[in-house]
């Protein structure tokens, strides 16, 4: 039953996070029994809740694959924020552009120019990885605080819009080129990109032989060369393309949400996109529910808030926590003896 | 005092005082990875040690009406955060890299959530000397404002590289930072001693954090620290792990932090945002020219994951 133990396991630690997180309320003097009821309420119950939480699925799934493909490869890529945040600038500065074109072709044009910035970033990193040997980890770290400052820098300067006074931001976008909600769900068709990109994601990985080359080369990098694979030119690529969903989120958050790019673009998504990713063990079908999950959470933090006077950083402990030991459970593979096929046949 | 006019010598003279104002939290956050790095782990939690160090730091001090038992428990929060890292890291499976995000997030959630009380009410500060007492010029004075920890930190810097050059414990550390394997066989105890590194590292982040919201800028809010931690240990790697370079590199992360404020005080505004991100620019440019594709980094504890 070794497949078995890639489901208990999360679960299980998803419920010891549960259950921390119900210590620490009761520390606090606050009830488990309605925290837990109101994030049911806000995020899942009823149609509203659902449109709230998944107005914020799609950011987490495209931010969490920029995450989860390099993964595959072996690299810790955390600074998916900045191509995020260049993603949506670059989106917003071709819509300006394209202001009087139709809206399918537009539409197409700024999503193209923020795949491209956000691959453009996220892929340096993995080529300064394999020419220069730079840590992907502190690179793209780095490069999310420069890339703020660049967005920063044109939305004050080059790119601003005199009309926006007390928040800069680049100009609006011309009606045509919004991209609106989908038929019966509330939610914009950024959602639909994310399962997309998620499904493509599982396929390329699961079923090419490029997919299953860059596993091996996560798995043994020696091996990989040995067999003369292209390590370099995967790693470039998937990098590449974790950044282009990344910026993907940025063009929706921009067309979707905002209407142009400011200072609205640094919301976060990057960091609860690594949460996300682990939590999926980085395969691209489990980061669905598992964003929707983090995503109803998210959606319920105001209400909580409200009902039960709780700080609005009670969801980042919640988060925290949950994180800490769903990372801790990984000690636990191939340890559980419930998991191993021995134990099945020896019953 | 009115400020004397003196020109352009403004400008080196801020980028100095600002040097010297924002190092202190990148000199103690950076020794105390150097610390954890040595002994073969990376912490990448001490963003959220930081804060939390800044927020318990500020709340024990208004508490109790003195700044320094305000280190102290910012220290000791910090220890508490890196004990809680090693004990995690520990288990086999478990990516230290991955953990140290999930802690910063902890810490900062943890950080913000007891720390809405505090964000009105009005700690002690801690206590600056003015070095620049033989001035007559104010602005002079003003840079030369030396907070006690910048000194301490100085001092520090050079202790631990004694420690680390010529005393038994940072043999132990040094040892166990570059062979497991050698380690066990001198019958030390790796998990031990990495154990006991990341919490002192952890404690001082805390004080780091401390001099946040206690000195510079001097106030507890939830932006306090702008990523301080997490550039420490890109600060680290810069550094080639010396504490004295650790010291150093804080100065000139401190120095190019400075550099937009003090353009902008004599009149130069283009590109302010974009002399913001100089700090991270500089960081990255030095770890493109220093890197290499078919070797570790010089210097490198060879059991460092992320070197490895």
């Amino acid at each position: 039953m070794p497949r078995a133990e890639g489901v208990a396991i999360p679960l299980g630690a998803l419920a010891a996070g549960f259950a921390a997180f119900s210590l620490f309320l009761l520390l606090v003097g606050k009830s488990p029994a309605e925290f837990f009821g109101l994030v049911w309420k806000a995020g899942f119950s009823s149609a509203f809740s659902w449109q709230n939480t998944l107005s914020r699925v799609s950011p987490l799934v495209l931010a969490a694959l920029c995450v989860a493909l390099p993964a595959r490869l072996g690299l810790v890529v955390i600074g998916g924020e900045g191509a995020i945040v260049l993603g949506g600038l670059a989106a917003a500065v071709t819509g300006t552009a394209v202001a009087g074109w139709s809206a399918a072709p537009g539409m197409i044009a700024m999503a193209l120019a923020g795949m491209a910035m956000g691959g453009l970033w996220i892929g340096t990193v993995g080529a300064l990885r394999i020419k220069r040997g730079v840590n992907e980890t502190i690179s793209s770290l780095l490069m999310a605080y420069i890339a703020i400052a660049l967005l920063n820098h044109f939305v004050e300067g080059p790119f601003r819009d005199p009309a926006s006074l007390n928040k800069p931001s680049t100009a609006p976008l011309v009606d045509a080129l919004k991209v609106g909600d989908m038929p019966f769900l509330g939610a914009h068709w950024g959602v639909l990109a994310g399962v997309l990109a998620c499904v493509f994601s599982w396929i390329l990985i699961e079923r090419t032989t490029l997919g299953f080359a860059a596993r091996i080369a996560g798995d043994n990098v020696r091996a990989a060369q040995v067999q003369g694979l292209p390590v370099g030119k995967l790693v470039i690529g998937f990098t590449a393309l974790g950044g282009a969903f990344a910026g993907l989120a940025g063009y929706y958050e921009v067309a979707a949400v905002h209407g142009s790019a400011n200072a609205s673009l640094i919301a976060g998504y990057g960091y609860t996109g690594i949460l996300v990713a682990f939590l999926a063990r980085h395969n691209p079908l489990a980061i669905l529910p598992v964003a929707v999950l983090l995503a109803g959470f998210e959606a319920s933090s105001g209400l909580i808030q409200r009902r039960m006077d709780l700080p609005d950083a009670t969801i980042l402990v919640f988060e925290g926590m949950v994180f800490i030991i769903i990372l801790l459970s990984e000690a636990l593979y191939g340890h559980l003896r419930l998991f191993t096929a021995a134990y099945w046949e020896g019953r | 005092m009115d400020p004397v006019d003196i020109g352009l010598w403004g400008v080196p003279l801020a980028i100095l005082g600002g040097a010297i104002r924002v190092s202190t939290p990148f000199i103690f956050v950076s020794l105390g990875e150097c610390l954890t790095e040595r002994s073969g782990r990376i912490n990448l939690g001490l963003e959220g040690t930081l804060v939390f160090g800044a927020m318990s730091g500020y709340a024990i001090a208004y508490q109790s009406g003195n700044p320094f038992v305000g280190v102290l428990a910012a220290a000791l929060a910090g220890a508490c955060f890196g004990l809680l890292h090693g004990w995690i890291c520990k288990f086999k499976g478990v990516n230290d890299i991955a953990v140290g995000i999930a802690m910063m997030l902890f810490g900062m959630g943890l950080a913000f959530f007891f720390g809405k009380p505090y964000i009105q009410p009005q700690a002690p500060d801690l206590p600056a000397i003015p070095l620049g007492w033989w001035s007559s010029v104010p602005q002079v004075q003003a840079a030369l404002q030396v907070n006690v920890l910048f000194i301490a930190g100085g001092l520090l810097a050079v202790a631990m590289a004694w420690m680390f050059k010529s005393t038994r414990v940072g043999l132990i550390v040094r040892v166990v930072g570059d062979s497991t394997d050698a380690a066990r066989a001198m019958g030390l105890d790796p998990d031990r001693v990495r154990l006991l590194s990341t919490a002192a590292g952890g404690a001082l982040a805390g004080v780091g954090g401390a001099y946040l919201s206690l000195y510079y800028p001097g106030s507890w809010t939830e932006g306090v620290s702008s990523g301080q931690g997490l550039m420490a240990i890109a600060l680290v790697i810069f550094a080639r792990w010396n504490p004295i370079n650790c010291f150093w590199a804080a100065l000139l992360f401190g120095g190019a932090g400075a550099l937009g404020p003090a353009l902008q005080s004599v009149g130069v505004t283009e590109g302010y945002y974009l002399f913001f991100a100089a700090p991270y620019v500089l960081t990255l440019a030095l770890l493109i020219l220093t890197s290499s594709p078919d070797r570790a980094l010089q210097g490198a504890p060879l059991e460092l994951s992320l070197t490895k």
